[in-house]
Formats: C-alpha cells, structure tokens, sequence
C-alpha cells in the first residue's frame, strides 16, 4: 500500500515555516531563467502565482479558459479578506486566526498548513496595498475592518461587497506586469485536457508539460515545462446549480487524478447559507449573497406552522408576523454567535427549519434575512452604504425590495474543501505537480470559514508556492528545456483524441445540460446536506446509470476541430460525473459528521454533527484504479500536536 | 408570480470574423418573466440542439455581473435596458409580449468578432499590460497602514476600480474609443500614494497602446458612461486628460 509523506517540517508549529524557508533549497537568479514553469489557472491563487514567479525570473506559461485572465471566479467573491493584523485591537492573533480556522474546519485539517496560512496573512494584506487594492477605510485613513462568522474578532478586509474583484484585479495586474516584461506568456481560451508525465534517468515520473485544446481553433496543443501548478478551483457545479460560474470545472484536478495523484477529502463541500433560492427548472445557477450581511440582518423563520402555511401559499406577508412570533433560530440556538455561526451550521440549521415545515417561499425552501432591525437601528442609509450593491442585485433577480420586506435565502453549494492532495510544499503525489488555492485540499478541513479562500488563494500564490516550489526545481537546474515531441505528449495526444471522438461519435439525442441538471439531481438529493449510508449507495448507483446516459445518449453538434462550447461542457460533465462518484465514495467511508459533512446517522441528540476522532482523524486520498472502478483509499493521519481537539461549540 | 412572455428573438449568427454574418429569427414562447436573459438563449440553445443545429455562441461565466464576460448589444444597447447592469442581470420580465428582440455582439473595430456573439477583447489586455499596474515585486511590502489614504479618496478610486472590462463603453462609442476603461485604472492608480509614483509613465503607456490598438478617441459624446454597467463616471476621463497633459508637458 502506498504511503503518504506530507514532508511537515520539525519543531514547533510557530517555528515551522521559518524553519523550512531557513533551509529550503533556492534557485539562483541565472539558473531561473533557464526553468519553466506552466500555471493553469489565473484566479487568486494561479495569477498570484504566475505573477511572483514571474517577477521572481522564471518563465511562466499561464492558462485560462476565459478570453481573459481577469474573469476568474474568484472576481465574484463578494465579502472580503481575514488577516490577522489586530488593527482593530480586538485581540487577534496569528495564533488566535490559526485557531479559528482548525475548529472551523472541525479538526480535519493539517496544524502545519493552517499555521502558515495564519502568519502569511498579514503580508497578503501589505502586498495589496502596494498593487493599488482599494481597501475600505475609515475617516483616520486607516483600514478598515468587518465581521465574518466563525470568529469574535473582527479581521476581515473588504472592498465594499466586490473584494474578491479588487484582489483579482491587484493579482491580475501584477500578471500583466510580468507579461509585459517578458517572463509570462498568457494562453487565454486554452483548456488544460491531460497534464504530461516524463520519466527521468532514474525511471522516476515527472510532470513535464500539459495538452491544452485551443478553445477558438478546437486544436490540441502541447506545452512542456520543468514543472506544472494546477490553480483550477473547486468543483461545485458537479450539482449543476451552485454559486460557482458557468464555466468552473474539476477537469484539471480529474486529469492529475487520473494521472495518479491523489483526490483527498472530495466529499467535503460548503453550503452557503445565503443564497436567493431556486426558482424553477430552466435556472442556470445559484447567485449568492454576501456573508457580510449576516453582520446586520436577523434569519428567522414564523414559530407557528400556521404562519408558515400561510407564508406558503401567500395568503400571508411576512411584514405581516409580529416580531414575538418569528423565531430567530441561529440567535436562539446559539447565543454566543448568533447569526455569525459558520456557513455549515448556519446551512444545516436552515434545513432543519424547512424539513420541519416552518420554511417560506411557495416552495417551503426559504427563510427570511429580514433587515428591518438594522434599518430601525442604524438608518436606511447606513444600511444601503454597506449593502447597497448587493440589495440592488437581489431585487433585479427577485423583483422584490428588501429595504421593505426580508430576503428570502437558502443554502447553495458554493466552494469544495477537498480537492487534489498536496503536502506541506503544495506538491501533490506527482513529482513536479503542484495544486494551489481551492484546487488543493490543504487548509479548511471540513468546512472553510467565510473570507478565508482569498487568504488561502493568495497565500498559496504569493507566499508559499514561490519558496516552495524552488525546493523542488534547485536539483532541475541541470534539465534542459523539454521538447514537445517526446514519445509520451505524442501517447497523450493520441489517448486525448481517441477521448473526444469517443463523444462526437456518441450522436445520442440528450443535450449536455439536460445531462448535468440529472447528476446535478443526484447528487443534491443523495449527497447533499444531509447524507446517510442508504442515500449515498442509492447516489453511486444512480451515478452508474447517468455514467451510462452519457455514454449512451449524449448529442454534441458541430465538429471537435473548431470552436465548439458543446464539445467543452461535454468534456467537463463527464469529469464532474467521475467527481460525483469519488464525492459518494468518500461520503459513505466517513461514517461521522464534520464540517460540511452530516451523516444523518451520527448526530447529537440537539442535531449538532457527532465526529468520531478515535475512527476518522485521517485525511481521506483516493487513488485512481481505472474509470468507473472504486478508487483505491490511502489515509494521511492528522496528528494534532499542538490544538486540543474538542466538539465544536457556537453556543457559549 | 411574474407572467410568461412571447416575443420574436433576432440575433447575429456569424461563422467566423471574416465571414458575413446574418440575423437568424428565433420566435420564442411562453418565456417565463424571471428567467434570466442568458437562461433564456440557453433555452433557445437546447432547442436548437434537440433540432440538430448548432447553437448561438455568446460570451458567459460568472452570471452576477461581475465578470465582465457576457457582451451583448441588445435592442441597441451593450447590455441591454438596464441601467447599471450586465446582460446576466437582465430579466425578461423587463420585455413586453410580442416584442421584437435583436441582439448582436459589440460591434467596435477593436473587439473583432470571433463567432455569432462572440468578440475577441484581448486589446484590453494589452492596454492593461502596458502599463495599468503599480510596478512592485511580492514581498518587502511596509505594513498596509503604513501611508494613511483619506477616506474620500479611498472611495474615489473604488468607484474607478468598479470596472469589469467588459468593452461596453467602446462599444457604445461612436467614435470606438476605450478611454473611459483606461481612464478608470489610471483614475484608481493616480488617486492612491502607491500608484501616484507612476502616474504620468502609466497615463502616457495605457493611451498610446489603446491609440496602437485601433481604438477611436473621445469627443464627450458620454454614451460611455450612460451604458456602463458600472456607471463608471467620465470625470475619470477628465483626470486621465489632466494626468496626460501633465506627463506630456514634462516631457
């Protein structure tokens, strides 16, 4: 059986990071120009990453699907930034940020990584500043600061709600720098399709270069690299309808997969809380609305069912339930943070609700985020500065106006915690292969605090991967440049093409969507919020059937060799499917909850989730075993050192 | 509840940027008011696809309007109806039964269309790659409070910064020009002590690129501003003409 080594430096945890970049191995100036490095992505953390590599001198190929690097998703992030500054005095800490962040993410996540995550965020902060990011100040001048949940301190950095726009911005132009200077080469509308593995003179396999299908012409085309970084995000849409963009995908993290690195923790994926709820069957995708507003609105749902029946059928407003009648569920169920709960709890507390009958909307899948008290306490106009864009965006899709009447939200998938496995250098099982930001599995164990996947995608591209990966490229120095003609991109290129024939010659009668809204179906229903042991086998089954739908009945018109966004979407759902599948397995092995895991069958008696340690303190790596086969289970142990493990509370 | 609409779609099929384009006329049925209008071009797309054809390609991703990716002329608008929103955000409950609905895509000689709805906007890039960044390497930063920056002026550059690149504003320019996008970082950048260093440098690199590129120049027409879905202010264009006089003056 295969062992894992996530190389955590010794000593003790505050002293490991300085330890490691004290005695890592580094790349001398001349010797960086003659290496490249291919980046796969140009959100937060690839554009962040191509960009301090690229400054720091090597020769960086960066990939996007979109016809710009600066649409990546993380533009849509709308609250903001954590960083451990303690501007605001309230007696933050790294150590009080690291702490946040391992309970968080209910005790699933390595000490080590999160620690760094921690002391780098402050210098996240400085480095934006510098770009030009246009912080929220106060009227001194200095920054300011808002509450996010999961923490009692307030430590999250904003830009009104577009932070996660600003921060791009700030990476996408330091991008733009180094194109400019000659040491990026941008490839926009690329796909990555197959990342490439070339044995050296000791037999040992690297990753050396990627295919990548030209998304305007429809050719495959070849890139060779001393190393490859896999900055891809998360794949939410496997549900069809998430708050991810159209175009997100698993497709990079599947092909490492298959290449033989592992897949850890896939089952672990964020429902947002507040989300404008599903409002028919034709719907692209969930829009989200920022956690911010949990720091003024008030969730509730009517304490009398009747209410609720009446909210239903809309025989009834809620401005019509008197203030004694609406229960506030989080403030009542957990005092000490109220409406400030983590994203899981406040989700899974919403479902608990609507399972019950107390849910609103004309489908019972709703409660309110009700402003009213805000307004009555600070103004209408306070509320509308801090919140004025998102009020705006929620009544154009809803057409109605909360100033008067509450939202309405609902949980949404949002962002994956599991991703591709990488140890303490960002260097999945695959020599030479890198995953930073949300492809990665590193940092928010079972669930990620809100405001935290910026600090993780910048962390990981400005401050952790341009040290770590030189530790890697030091003995590479000798390497020559790869030649694209080598026997093994020739085999890939061969493999990938009898891949897409394979889907343009299925000529069934089903379009790619009507296919991925049937996974999107299972895989809510069965392994959604709350799974059990009976759901999750009737999910792996069902995912057989949809497996065979595709390959059966699938229709992509046009050709394979020219623009074809069938032929894109067609390539990723059958990724996402592969990704279901791998998410039911690792859901039905981890007979506990945590996090954004409920297992039904492991509760407390107040509904609160039940890990077992004593069974699943591990880190869950699936290894590949051929397509549509149970993929093979490696464990990495979590060794909590230095953190008293203990149940979460959000209560007192 | 929002009623369903029927209305007559009209939108620009085009093989290829050398190749004539057409309007192809798609009549749509019982559409219901909060669908989205790019959900709406989904569902016409499926139905092409169930026909066996090939359906509309258009421009698309994030569908909240911050991307910047969707591009649509609508009825003669770049983005549509609304104001201070992106094509994603429009719903078809802004639509009237029995319309007639053209959409086309930006149509400026600086975005050269790539398929049907499609456009290539790569010159933004190239204009942001010119100079529309502060020229510092990762690392060594002071701390991020060492220079305080007015509040006012923080907002300023905000509302610069609200930019998407989306290209509405050269596409609703008569004259093509893209100087409301390049006056709003350079507006961003010269506004903050960290950009100000190179404020004249960026000015003078960011116009010559765009001038380069092919795109028009500004006559103060403001259909720019009026179509921005960021209601991006032309007072930035105003600050991107003093800053550039400046520069040049010292030159």
């Amino acid at each position: 059986m295969a062992t894992i080594d996530s190389k955590i430096p010794e000593g003790a945890l505050a002293e490991k990071w300085t330890n490691y970049k004290a005695h890592q191995k580094l790349v001398n100036p001349a010797n960086k120009r003659r290496l490249d490095i291919i980046v796969v992505g140009t959100g937060l953390a690839g554009a962040s990453a191509a960009a301090s590599l690229g400054a720091l001198g090597f020769k960086v190929l960066n990939f996007c699907i979109q016809d710009s690097p600066r649409r990546a998703h993380s533009i849509a992030a709308q609250g903001g930034i954590n960083a451990a500054k303690n501007y605001q005095n309230y007696g933050d800490s790294v150590s009080r940020l690291f702490y946040d962040t391992i309970k968080g993410g209910d005790y699933r996540a390595r000490e080590a990584n999160v620690y760094r995550l921690a002391e780098v965020s402050n210098a996240i902060i400085d480095q934006c500043v510098a770009q030009g990011v246009p912080f929220a100040r106060e009227y001194g001048g200095l920054l300011d600061n808002r509450s996010f949940g999961g923490a009692q301190v307030s430590r999250t950095f904003y830009a009104r709600g577009q932070t996660g726009q600003q921060l791009l911005l700030g990476a996408y132009s330091a991008l733009s720098r180094e194109v400019q200077r000659g040491n990026v080469k941008l490839y926009t509308r690329h796909e990555m399709l197959d990342v490439v593995l070339v044995k050296d003179s000791e037999g040992v396999e690297r990753a050396r270069g990627i295919l990548a299908r030209n998304l305007v012409t429809g050719k495959i085309e070849r890139f060779a690299a001393h190393a490859v970084v896999i900055g891809t995000g998360g794949y939410g849409n496997t549900y069809f309808l998430s708050t991810n963009a159209m175009g997100c995908n698993g497709s990079a993290a599947m092909q490492c997969y298959r290449k033989g690195a592992y897949f850890a923790n896939p089952c672990f994926a964020q429902i947002h809380p507040t989300c404008i709820p599903v409002h028919g069957d034709k719907q692209s995708k969930l829009t989200l609305m920022s956690e911010s507003l949990r720091n003024d609105g008030r969730i509730w749902v009517p304490k009398k069912i009747e209410d609720a029946k009446a909210l239903q059928a809309g025989t009834k407003k809620p401005t019509d339930i008197p203030d004694e009648d609406r229960d506030f569920y989080l403030e009542r169920r957990y005092p000490a943070f109220g409406n400030l709960v983590p994203r899981d709890v406040a989700s899974r507390a919403a479902k608990e609700r609507c399972d019950a009958g107390f849910g609103v909307n004309n489908t019972g899948l709703a409660v309110f985020l009700d402003f009213k008290y805000a307004i009555e306490r600070l103004g209408e106009d306070v509320v509308r500065a801090r919140y004025g864009n998102l009020f705006d965006m929620y009544e154009e899709i809803t057409d109605e106006n909360p100033y008067k009447t509450p939202m309405m939200i609902f949980p949404a998938i949002h962002y994956t915690m599991g991703g591709i496995w990488v140890d303490y250098e960002l260097m999945t099982s695959i020599k030479g292969l890198f995953a930073i930001g949300e492809a990665n599995f590193s940092d928010h164990g079972a669930n990620r605090l809100g405001a935290s996947a910026l600090m993780q995608g910048l962390a990981d591209g400005y401050f952790v991967l341009p040290y770590t990966i030189q530790n890697y490229l030091s003995d590479q120095i000798q390497v020559p440049r790869f030649s694209t003609d080598l026997p093994e991109f020739e085999a890939a290129e061969k493999a990938l093409k009898a891949r897409i024939n394979k889907l343009m010659s299925i000529k069934g009668n089903r379009s790619v969507d009507s296919i991925h809204k049937e996974l999107g179906h299972v895989m809510w229903d069965f392994v959604g919020m709350g799974r059990t042991k009976e759901s999750l086998t009737t999910a792996i089954a069902k995912l057989k059937e949809v497996r065979k739908t595709f390959y059966s009945d699938l229709r992509i018109p046009g050709s394979a060799d020219d623009l074809n966004v069938e032929l894109e979407k067609a390539l990723r759902l059958e990724d996402f499917i592969g990704i279901g599948e791998l998410m039911a397995y690792d859901a039905l092995n981890r007979e506990e909850s945590c996090g954004g895991h409920f297992r039904e069958e492991h509760q407390t008696p107040e509904g609160e989730a039940l890990r077992h340690d004593d069974k699943f303190s591990y880190v869950a790596c699936w290894k590949y075993t051929g397509e549509g086969n149970e993929p093979e289970l490696i464990k990495e142990d979590l060794n909590y050192q230095f953190t008293k493990v203990q149940t979460r509370n959000y209560k007192n | 509840m929002d009623k369903n609409i029927s209305f007559t779609l009209k939108v620009w099929r085009q093989r290829g940027p050398k190749e004539k384009g057409h309007f192809q006329t798609i009549p749509v049925k019982d559409m219901p008011g909060d669908t989205s209008f790019l959900e709406m071009l989904d569902i016409v797309n499926e139905e092409l696809i169930n026909k066996g054809e090939e359906p509309i390609v258009f421009d698309h991703d994030c569908r909240e309007g911050i991307c910047g990716m969707c591009s649509l002329y609508i009825n003669g608008h770049p983005h549509g109806p609304a104001t201070g929103a992106t094509t994603c955000q429009i719903y078809i409950r802004r639509f009237n039964d029995g319309d007639v609905v053209t959409v086309e895509p930006w149509r400026s000689a600086g975005f050269p269309v790539i398929r049907d709805l499609m456009v290539d906007r790569g010159a933004y890039d190239k204009i942001m790659q010119a100079g529309g960044y502060v020229s510092v390497n990762t690392g060594g930063i002071p701390d991020a409070n060492a220079i305080p920056i007015p509040k006012p002026i923080a907002d300023e550059a905000m509302d610069a910064a609200a930019c998407i690149g989306c290209g509405a504003c050269a596409a609703a320019c008569k004259n093509g020009s893209a100087m409301l996008f390049v006056s709003a970082k350079v507006s961003q950048l010269a506004l903050l002590p960290q950009g100000k260093v190179e404020a004249a440098r960026r000015a003078k690199a960011m116009l010559a690129k765009m001038d380069e590129l092919g795109f028009g120049n500004c006559t103060n027409t403001r259909a720019c501003e009026a179509e921005c879905p960021k209601c991006i202010s032309i007072s930035n264009i105003a600050r991107l003409n003093r800053e550039f006089i400046a520069a040049k003056l010292a030159d």
